[in-house]
């Protein structure tokens, strides 16, 4: 009888207290929001911080109809000796240590669809970041932790990032200049145009 | 008997009164904000933003989807996105690396819908000489050359710095600009009164007054737009950068990084240790403008060279 009793008391108050906390859920529906409280409202497209960053990497620059380079070189014979090119490609003018190089310390003598390492080990055109970070160490580390370069996409998720080449040519590397974008108007000149239209 | 009898008649007036008023509030409060006919008049009535329920900004929200459709002719997506957990959002500019092409201002009017006349621009790039180094007194905003860089010049982009210590939200007299909880200093429109009191209090010169009604041409509105962010402004309220909030809370990267050519532009969470920014603040020389304010900004300049 007696633990009978408690039960239906015990169970009593856990209703009582259910009841509570759904009036509770209820009620903090329309319950002030503090500005700085976020509301996590599902189907924001807000993605975790922690989604894996994975890096999408821009191809190649080519120009247009010049790859694969074997189509041409197939049936060309290798001649390894350091020159000025005079038939083709004479549009490209090397200013990338010209005194030092030419075009077979990169670009590889046997595989002409591949680039060559120092070592000899062969890249693709794809990865030719590589290369380029065999002399310029500090600028490749800066550029895989997201310093050097131009990354788009998400801060906190999937990104693009552009090759050494997207931006800088490799036969003659320094950017060039750009026409800027016009200055804005002066303070004093505001009214005067806004008027006018 | 006079008095008594009187005394009951007291005691029920003010029931009745009470009665009456508790059920004006439940007809308020059951259908939002939408009960009053007139949309000025809900503007007019429109809480602070702290205190609005989901309910109250959700109307806002619709009001404004509908007037701006209404202003321009085209559907206009109004959000009121919070700020993310665990994230404190920072930028980081390299000056050496900067060449002053001005693609990042007018990408930032584009996608933040800024009056195209009156012309107002959010980031002001300053050109500098190299031999005095960052000398604001001598610093031109409205150099106009052929071909950037300049040689012997170098180039500053100045916005919002969004401060850990702002003075505008210090100054302001009505709350209407405040630091969200992911470090972002943003205002709300529709509470400002226009004092301009941020703008004097701001040493970085970063905020923009709209003087006049903006003009801003239909089809070149950004339609995604946020309440504290990008959404086309009326007269008579004070703007600024807000680290493009529709773009930022949704984990993407703002405008100006991503439309900046020479990738001087960098952005993300400073509480996560892997992120760009915290690799550049723990491996570059960082400059902080005017940082003997103690205005702490989230905005640093850096030598990435």
């Amino acid at each position: 009888m007696r633990t009978a009793h408690k039960a239906l008391i015990q169970t009593g108050f856990i209703l009582v207290f259910a009841a509570l906390f759904l009036i509770t859920i209820v009620n903090s529906e329309d319950a002030p929001r503090r500005a700085d409280e976020p509301l996590v409202s599902p189907g924001t497209g807000v993605p975790p911080p922690s989604v894996d960053n994975a890096i999408a990497v821009a191809p190649p620059p080519f120009s247009e109809g010049i790859f694969p380079c074997s189509d041409c070189h197939e049936d060309l014979k290798v001649n390894t000796t350091p020159r000025q090119l005079t038939k083709n490609h004479k549009n490209i003018v090397l200013k990338h240590d010209e005194q030092n190089r030419w075009c077979l310390d990169c670009h590889d003598a046997k595989n002409r669809d591949k680039l060559h390492l120092a070592g000899g080990k062969l890249v693709d055109f794809t990865e030719s970041y590589k290369l380029c970070g065999q002399c310029h160490g500090p600028n490749l580390r800066d550029w895989k932790a997201g310093e050097h370069g131009k990354r788009t996409g998400e801060w906190s998720g999937r990104k693009q990032y552009l090759l050494c080449a997207n931006c800088h040519n490799p036969h003659a590397p320094r950017y060039k200049p750009l026409q800027p974008l016009p200055p804005p108007v002066r303070p004093e000149d505001l009214k005067e145009r806004y008027e006018r239209q | 008997m006079n008095d008594s009898e009187q005394g009951t008649q007291t005691k029920i007036g003010r029931r009745d009164m009470l009665k009456g008023l508790a059920a004006i509030m439940a007809t308020l409060s059951a259908s939002g904000c939408t009960t009053t006919a007139s949309p000025d008049l809900d503007a007019f009535l429109q809480q602070h933003f702290w205190k609005l329920s989901k309910a109250d900004l959700d109307a806002i929200l619709a009001r404004l989807e509908k007037q701006y459709a209404e202003q321009f002719g085209r559907p206009v997506a109004v959000k009121a996105t919070p700020p993310l957990e665990g994230v404190t959002f920072a930028y980081a500019l390299d000056i050496a690396r900067c060449i002053g092409c001005r693609r990042c201002v007018y990408g930032c009017v584009e996608e933040n819908n800024q009056s195209r006349n009156p012309q107002i621009h959010w980031i002001t790039v300053l050109e500098m000489e190299k031999a005095k180094g960052v000398d604001l007194q001598h610093a031109d905003a409205y150099y106009d050359r052929p071909l950037v860089p300049e040689p012997g010049r170098f180039y500053m982009p100045v916005a919002c710095q969004h401060c850990s210590k702002p003075p505008c939200v210090k100054v302001c007299p009505v709350n209407a600009t405040w630091t969200d909880k992911d470090g972002i200093v943003v205002i709300d429109y529709n509470w400002c009164i226009g004092c301009r009191c941020c703008m004097s209090a701001c040493p970085y010169g970063a905020r923009r007054f709209n003087w006049a009604a903006p003009r801003l041409p239909a089809d070149e509105l950004n339609t995604n737009t946020e309440y504290l962010g990008n959404r086309p402004r009326p007269r008579g309220v004070v703007e600024k950068c807000h680290f493009c909030i529709q773009r930022v809370r949704h984990g993407r990267y703002p405008k100006c990084v991503e439309v900046c050519p020479v990738g001087a532009r960098k952005f993300g969470n400073l509480q996560d240790p892997k992120s760009e920014i915290r690799y550049i603040l723990e491996n570059k020389r960082v400059y902080i403008l005017k940082e003997d304010l103690n205005t702490q900004p989230k905005f640093y300049y850096y030598f990435g060279i």
